[in-house]
């Protein structure tokens, strides 16, 4: 019996095997421009993310990977987060960005999704990103329907788990680095 | 369809007489989806090219070694794949692009033009057959996408690949721009192609 499906499917081991190793290849290839192309687009965002930035420069705090963000005459006016995690069909990449003692969130970015377009994918749309702006850095935020509070957002309709997916990513994005900032002393 | 048809019958059958979105209305997510302007469309119609090309000569190579329950998952397989690679492509050498067309690209898996050219050409006719259906069909879905984003990205934006076309105290229908467009766009040419295809074939039904 066993060797019957080895018989009938060896094919479809065979094909995934041999596809597999052909995506691994394409991706050694160019994995490097990918992320410089990111890199680029980071840079470029980190103006409309932190209030006075011009520029950024790549840190380490802690372990923790994040942009320094800099006004013209090169001084820190706050952070900019890479942070990825599960959205509803794919994986989420966002740019937080962060006042310079990491009080307050200043704005947000969605790097890349492929959450489902015109319901999901309005996570892009500045007009929803733009209620992250303002919203307290030290406590978790959370998705709720009129968004009243302080610290809540409010879902997409007809989107509330790519919505939810956003405040998670933000939130232990955010966590990790403010706890990275108490231990590094900073 | 005749099974004896040459791989040049195949091609030019793809085009215009069964046009995967005007004859077989097939794949029209991305029709209605990508066409407001004409770069993001023909980027798309590349990427089909590529995947449909690539997943038709896959099919066609090893169709003798095909289990009937198993092909569809085969079929799956190797669209997935080269569409991968189509989607990493752009995003490594045509970023903004990529931006642009979002999860279109990865939704090429589930364009049935590919599944259904997979199923009744590449995985009972020859590689040469395979890959003149294959491009034949590619250029009849460029075609149709270039005539839907013509209509929408001239009256809607004014250009025409980015060109302007319009004088500048053209005031842009941003309805053509908005998913609205493309619906109306559609109806409205695939009323013309079946109207003309009518009488083509019997003069006298429109008197």
């Amino acid at each position: 019996m066993k060797m019957k499906y080895i018989s009938e499917a060896w094919l479809v081991l065979l094909l995934a095997t041999v596809f597999a190793l052909a995506l691994a290849a394409v991706d050694l290839a160019w994995k490097d421009r990918i992320e410089e192309n990111k890199r680029r687009e980071t840079i470029g965002q980190i103006p409309h993310l932190v209030p006075g930035a011009v520029t950024g420069k790549k840190d380490f705090v802690g372990k923790v990977f994040v942009y320094r963000a800099l006004d013209s005459k090169g001084r820190q006016v706050g952070w900019v987060l890479p942070a990825v995690g599960q959205g509803f069909a794919d994986k989420i990449e966002l740019l937080i960005g962060l006042d310079s003692k990491a009080e307050h969130i200043t704005g947000l970015y969605v790097l890349e999704q492929k959450e489902t377009p015109g319901l999901g994918a309005t996570i892009v749309a500045a007009q929803w990103r733009k209620q992250f702006a303002g919203k307290p850095a030290t406590v978790p935020l959370h998705v709720s329907k009129a968004a009243t509070g302080e610290n809540e957002i409010q879902a997409v309709t007809g989107a509330t788990i790519s919505s939810e997916s956003v405040v998670s990513i933000v939130n232990e994005a955010v966590g990790g680095f403010r706890r990275a900032l108490e231990v590094s002393g900073r | 369809m005749s099974e004896d048809a040459t791989p040049l019958e195949r091609f030019i059958r793809g085009i215009i007489p069964e046009n995967p979105v005007y004859r077989q209305l097939l794949g029209l997510c991305p029709t209605l989806a990508v066409t407001n302007n004409m770069k993001a469309a023909m980027t798309m119609s590349g990427a089909v090219l590529f995947v449909l090309v690539g997943a038709n000569l896959v099919v066609s190579l090893i169709r003798g070694l095909l289990k009937p329950h198993l092909r569809i998952l085969i079929f799956t397989l190797t669209i997935a794949t080269f569409v991968t690679i189509a989607d990493r492509f752009l995003a490594a050498f045509m970023y903004p692009m990529s931006k642009e067309l979002g999860p279109y690209v990865p939704l090429i898996i589930v364009n049935c033009i590919i599944i259904c050219r997979c199923e009744v050409c590449a995985s009972r006719q020859s590689p040469a057959a395979a890959l003149g259906d294959a491009l034949g069909q590619s250029l009849g879905f460029a075609l149709a996408l270039a005539s839907i984003a013509t209509v929408r990205e001239i009256l809607g934006s004014g250009t025409w690949l980015g060109i302007r076309i319009l004088p500048a105290g053209w005031d842009n229908w941003v309805i053509m721009v908005l998913p609205g467009g493309a619906f109306l766009t559609m109806g409205l040419l695939l009323g013309i192609a079946n109207w003309l295809g009518t009488v083509r074939r019997n003069p006298k039904a429109t008197e």
